[in-house]
């Protein structure tokens, strides 16, 4: 399936500079993958060693973040929107 | 350099009063110019982590805002997060977990009255305090 893909600011040094990607795939672990493969430079913000969807990198599917939608086996449809943002945290802690 | 009139600084320490006890946080829009930022709208978000220590920003208020500075031609410059019993300065959670270096970050403190705002830039483990101006409305 064939998505809109939206890239952070933080992202777009690493990713060629674009804001937006078309990019291909079945479900979201699908996309990180390919966007893994093609940016290594981006890896380690999506995915953690093991694979999984990085703590501090929120996607959502149009206006779903896909926490909610199955994380990495979250579906991807034709012509849907793919959003990447940073998870903004901190604290005194 | 931080520009914000006092409505919106104390929009800013409303949000974390109403979070109290736990930290309050939100999101700063508006433009900027070089190192310089000059906030038009402060976002409030409820406390995702829901906690006294930590913050993190409502992802649902981070998609939101972001499509809305699209949408006005604005960017969003930063975060604003209060501690509630420590000094308005960046903790190690605050500098190891900055999402972006281009940001602004805005510390509200109630260690002391009256609350204290202050801002910074973080880059790597480099922590740069900038001036905030009370933009006259």
């Amino acid at each position: 399936m064939s998505a809109l893909l939206r890239i952070p600011t933080v992202l777009r040094p690493s990713m060629g500079g674009a804001t937006t990607l078309q990019v291909e795939g079945d479900t979201i672990g699908d996309v990180l993958g390919q966007l893994s493969r093609e940016y290594p430079a981006v890896k380690t913000q999506l995915l953690n060693d093991d694979g999984s969807l990085h703590r501090f990198l929120n996607v959502y599917i149009n206006d779903d973040d896909v926490r909610y939608l199955g994380g990495l086996d979250a579906p991807v449809k034709s012509n849907d929107e793919i959003t990447l943002l940073p998870a903004v945290a901190g604290g005194a802690a | 350099m931080l520009s914000l009139d006092t409505n919106l600084r104390n929009a800013m320490i409303a949000t974390c009063v109403r979070a109290l006890p736990e930290e309050g946080c939100g999101l700063l829009l508006g433009t900027s110019e070089g190192d310089d930022a000059f906030v038009v709208d402060v976002v409030a978000s409820d406390n995702f982590a829901h906690s006294a220590k930590v913050y993190e920003v409502d992802p649902k208020v981070m998609l939101r805002t972001f499509r809305r500075a699209d949408d006005e031609g604005l960017e969003v410059l930063g975060v604003f997060h209060s501690h509630t019993h420590s000094e308005a300065y960046p903790s190690p959670t605050d500098i190891r977990q900055a999402p972006d270096p281009a940001w602004h970050y805005v510390l509200v403190s109630f260690r002391e009255l009256p609350t204290v705002v202050r801002s910074f830039h973080i880059q790597g483990e480099t922590v740069r305090e900038e001036d905030v101006l009370d933009r006259q409305i």
